[in-house]
């Protein structure tokens, strides 16, 4: 049997993969199969036990430690003569600079949130090295390839952003379970066991001033306040007063359900019996991260939805527990949905307020899911994503640029695929990132100080690591390591000042520069002053736009749609049978079943992965019908008859 | 279910899966019990896919040693000789599998696959034969078919950058939730010999070209009596004939069997990692739906070329042919 040498673009290749998680783990392994010699890889994670169940090179015993270090030594178990460099570092250090990513031939993401992935995707266009990205679902996974200038970049298209709720939804009127959570996890628990100081809008907003004097102290407990008779008194206060303060508001209930005050004593005995709530059997160990309120009460199914009465008993427990066994992390606790105690009594609490409400109970392993944001995960999809990851990167090395494609991992098969390959799309001429395009904000320049312009534009929007701020050429605002010291308490003071304000002032009409010395990455801001804006569809309070695909270019995209189905004269009509009978599948945004857009919904609430992007590009970019219509011909050019299309790459 | 409850320990290992496909589907898998022939790259990924999943058993069928080429895309046989030495391929892929779950029972079953009879094969939920040859294949698929309880059967094959599998899941009934209330499906899958007896001229136009390939390269080596993978460049004005004799029979237009695609099948008999890691993919993601009865499995013909980058699913089924 001849045995074909590697490709000898595989031969010299150098490659970076950010990541070593559930895609990394089938990716290196992958990789390092068909013969890469030369593999760095970047991972700032440690080993958790519910990784083991897809990221097959660790084991038990790896739990705690680098990622990035066990999954080398695995591999060069089975290819000991590759080198495998490991960083257990966060890819946004600022060791990893241009510089860093120039050396690379082709950079792999295997992440896991939008954030680094926005990055890589700036330092791979700085470095002008190719980027291969990927990202799953369950079930679900996209490759997509960019390379400066030919294709488009991580961000051509905007990426959906992290849900938010309203805060008098979370505070007053919730509908929903995830309402429920996001309450009992970012306000309660967060008042109870958090930072004090931290602004919080448990209490219902009553608008009398002497209220707000009794609750301030409610959630401290007493001087030799008994803790069942604290855990009590918070009980009745956050699921009883509070809702019979908020029922006072007789306006917010005309058009919805009331809900019901619950007390701890009309679900719970007066007193319960002690022999229940044994605390040492909470924990054979005195290991604070293993206590646990449902071992405590002698329950074991994390599947199981508990009863009110059930959820107040773990909500009580829980609060013991923290202020028994946990009493020196209490006032500095953040919400871990791998700290068991906390699942248990954000389950509990968000299951209460539920009842309250009206709104269906969830077991303690559904919250779970919803308050940690957990990403569903199998195996299988990271190795088929890996593969093809690998796929274009031997592409890339090849230089093949016509034969890149972006690649769907479908549950239900479109045109009789499961694995989908669309051509990539080139630049989009209004990308902030890789075209420059500047960008506008409304903002309130009175009102706003810089602090909320950087944390809530720089940095949530325009995803910059180390910003700077110019105003013509004044520095108004920049980050590092070897700044004065004046300049630090410069910056320190401009922070807390309103735009207005600032030593050169910014209002209607300023231009703002930012940069990211890190990434490169430029943005120019045009800032248009704005009075008001609408708290429940603008929380942050500006708005910023200009880099939303243009209206012209959707309008082709249309086109497109009714080209590639309708009038394109290369398209029998056995083929549009079948596209007919795609239907149901594949143009899912225009008539989503509830089913379905509950889980578009969910991907882009994880981490904005992009797989949601799965039917609008199959739906709105037929390109596929293209690549089907002849197998011979593999890449058909398809846009020359209709110069309305968005324009493929070639 | 039969109310079962996964330990604590499975929860948590199997915590994101369980996301997925649920705990019933997690349960079902504990209890599925997997035989597996032939130990490709392509099987290796498999294993792996199903042993993370969790299903309660993997047995191991392949008496073959290590070679160069039996190491190339199978990162369960350390390259390590003085491990490897005079242990089966099997052995070995079973001493890393057992590692990587401990709740899966992981074994060996040595001795010809052709010769095991019926009651070998009712042990198991899942059979998958990988380089078997075309005899062999209708054999075990066969022998799979006359038992009393329903085994899923697939052939998993890769050469160059290609790929196939065939799936053979019988009567197979599940039900789906459409909206509210729940929905029995069922399909009817033909055995190999039925599937591939089906005429090529009353089969879509639009096939994918694989399957043809496939076929003529399965029957050149079935004449010359090749093991599947035997095969070289010397070999190709023979598969042309094989080619031409076929379409001949078939009525079948030879283009569409094109000469580039047959010559990687030929020539490359190695396979491609990648490859191999994506039909290992599909394969167990289809597994793991037979045993959980969640979701639509495929039926009953995949293929993927990393050329054209498709993965394309192909039903196959003689409308003549009674089942």
């Amino acid at each position: 049997m001849d045995s074909p040498p590697p490709l000898s673009a595989i031969k010299d290749a150098k490659v970076l993969m950010v990541g070593a998680g559930g895609i990394g783990c089938e990716l290196l392994k992958t990789l390092a199969l068909s013969g890469f010699p030369d593999i760095h890889i970047i991972d700032m994670d440690t080993i958790e036990v519910s990784n083991l169940n897809r990221q097959f090179l660790f084991r038990q015993k790896h739990v705690g430690q680098s990622k990035a270090k066990v999954a080398r030594e695995a591999v060069l178990r089975f290819r000991p003569n590759i080198s495998i460099t490991p960083y257990h570092a966060n890819v946004k250090d600022p060791d990893f600079n241009v510089d860093f990513f120039k050396q690379f031939s082709v950079v792999l993401n295997g992440l896991d949130n939008l954030d680094a992935r926005r990055h890589v995707n700036r330092l791979c266009l700085a470095a002008d090295v190719p980027l291969v990205e990927s990202g799953t679902t369950g079930f679900l996974g996209q490759v997509t390839v960019h390379l400066k200038g030919k294709t488009e970049c991580y961000e051509c298209q905007p990426k959906p952003a992290p849900k938010s709720y309203p805060v008098c939804t979370i505070t007053s009127t919730p509908s929903k379970f995830v309402h429920c959570i996001v309450w009992a996890k970012d306000l309660l628990f967060a008042k109870l066991f958090g930072d004090k100081a931290q602004d919080n809008d448990l209490n219902v907003r009553s608008g009398n001033a002497s209220t707000s004097d009794h609750t301030e102290d409610v959630f401290e407990r007493r001087k030799d306040e008994d803790i069942e008779e604290y855990g009590r008194r918070i009980y009745d206060h956050v699921f009883g007063y509070n809702i019979e303060v908020a029922l006072a508001n007789e306006e917010t209930w005309k058009n919805r359900s009331k809900p019901r005050p619950i007390y701890s004593k009309d679900v719970l005995p007066e007193r319960l019996i002690k022999q229940n709530g044994n605390m040492d059997s909470a924990s054979a160990t005195d290991n604070p991260s293993s206590v646990s309120a449902m071992a405590s009460l002698g329950m074991k199914n994390p599947q199981e939805i508990w009863s009110l009465m059930e959820n107040s008993k773990i909500f009580l427990e829980a609060l013991k527990l923290f202020f028994g066994k946990r009493k020196k992390e209490v006032g500095n606790l953040s919400f871990d949905k791998d700290d068991q105690l906390a699942v248990e009594f954000v389950t509990s609490a968000a299951n209460i307020r539920a009842s309250s409400f009206g709104i269906p109970l969830h077991s303690l392993f559904e919250s779970k899911g919803i308050a940690g944001n957990i990403v569903h995960a199998v195996a299988t999809t990271n190795a088929i994503i890996a593969g093809l990851i690998v796929i274009e990167a031997i592409k890339v090395l090849q230089k093949d640029a016509r034969s890149y494609r972006m690649t769907y991992c479908l549950e239900h098969p479109s045109k009789k695929m499961l694995l989908m390959p669309v051509e990539p799309y080139e630049p989009n001429k209004s990308c902030y990132v890789c075209s420059e395009t500047p960008l506008s904000l409304e903002i309130n320049t009175h009102r706003s100080t810089l602090r909320e312009f950087v944390d809530k534009i720089v940095k949530a929007k325009l995803g910059m690591n180390l910003p700077l701020i110019m105003h013509g050429s004044a520095l108004l605002y920049e980050v590092g390591d070897d700044l004065e010291e004046d300049m630090v308490t410069n910056y320190a003071a401009n922070l807390e000042k309103v735009l207005s304000e600032l030593p050169s002032p910014v209002t209607s009409g300023t231009l703002l520069t930012v940069e990211d010395l890190q990434q490169e990455l430029t943005c120019n801001i045009s800032i248009k002053h704005r009075e008001e804006f609408d708290e429940e569809k603008e929380p942050d309070g500006m708005v910023l736009s200009g880099w939303t695909p243009a209206p012209a270019v959707e309008k082709k995209d249309e086109n497109h749609v009714d080209n590639g189905v309708g009038t394109s004269k290369n398209i029998t009509n056995a083929e549009q049978v079948e596209t007919n009978e795609d239907l149901e599948i594949v143009p899912a945004d225009i008539e989503i079943p509830a089913e379905k857009k509950r889980k578009l919904s969910e991907i882009s609430n994880n981490d904005g992965l992009g797989t949601s992007r799965v039917a609008a590009k199959t739906n709105n970019h037929s390109k596929v019908q293209d690549l089907d219509d002849d197998d011979d011909v593999v890449f058909i050019s398809g846009g020359d008859s209709d110069p309305s299309k968005k324009r493929k790459l070639h | 279910m039969d109310g079962e409850e996964l330990t604590q320990q499975e929860t948590e290992l199997y915590d994101r899966q369980i996301r997925v496909w649920g705990v019933d589907a997690q349960r079902r898998l504990s209890k599925a019990n997997v035989l597996v022939c032939g130990m490709t790259g392509t099987v290796a990924e498999f294993c792996k896919n199903i042993v993370l999943a969790g299903v309660g058993s993997v047995t191991l069928v392949d008496d073959g040693v290590v070679t160069e080429a039996a190491l190339s895309a199978n990162f369960l046989i350390p390259p390590d000789e003085s491990v490897s030495k005079g242990r089966t391929l099997a052995e070995l892929c079973c001493d890393s599998l057992v590692e990587f779950n401990s709740m899966v029972r992981v074994s060996v079953e040595k001795g010809d696959i052709s010769s095991f009879g019926e009651d070998f094969f009712s042990k198991f939920d899942v059979v998958v034969i990988s380089s078997c040859s075309l005899a062999t294949k209708k054999l075990i698929n066969e022998k799979c078919r006359r038992l009393l309880r329903r085994v899923a059967f697939y052939t998993v094959d890769c050469r160059d950058s290609c790929g196939e599998i065939f799936v053979d899941l019988q009567n197979y009934k599940y039900t789906k939730k459409k909206v509210d209330e729940a929905v029995e499906f069922e399909l009817k899958y033909p055995s190999f010999e039925e599937a591939i007896t089906t005429p090529w001229k009353r089969l879509p136009r639009r096939m994918a070209r694989l399957y043809f390939a496939m076929r003529v390269i399965e029957k050149f080596e079935e004449a010359e009596g090749r093991k599947p993978g035997e095969t070289s460049i010397l070999d190709f004005p023979g598969v042309m004939k094989k080619r031409q004799e076929l379409c001949e029979e078939e009525s079948f237009n030879e283009s569409q069997i094109p000469d580039y695609l047959l010559e990687r099948l030929v020539v490359g008999t190695r396979e491609f990692p990648p490859v191999c890691a994506v039909i290992g993919g599909i394969l167990g993601q289809e597994v793991i739906k037979a045993i959980s009865g969640k979701g639509d499995p495929l039926k009953n013909f995949f293929f993927f070329d990393a050329f054209d980058g498709k993965g394309i699913i192909e039903d196959i089924s003689n409308p003549d042919a009674a089942s």
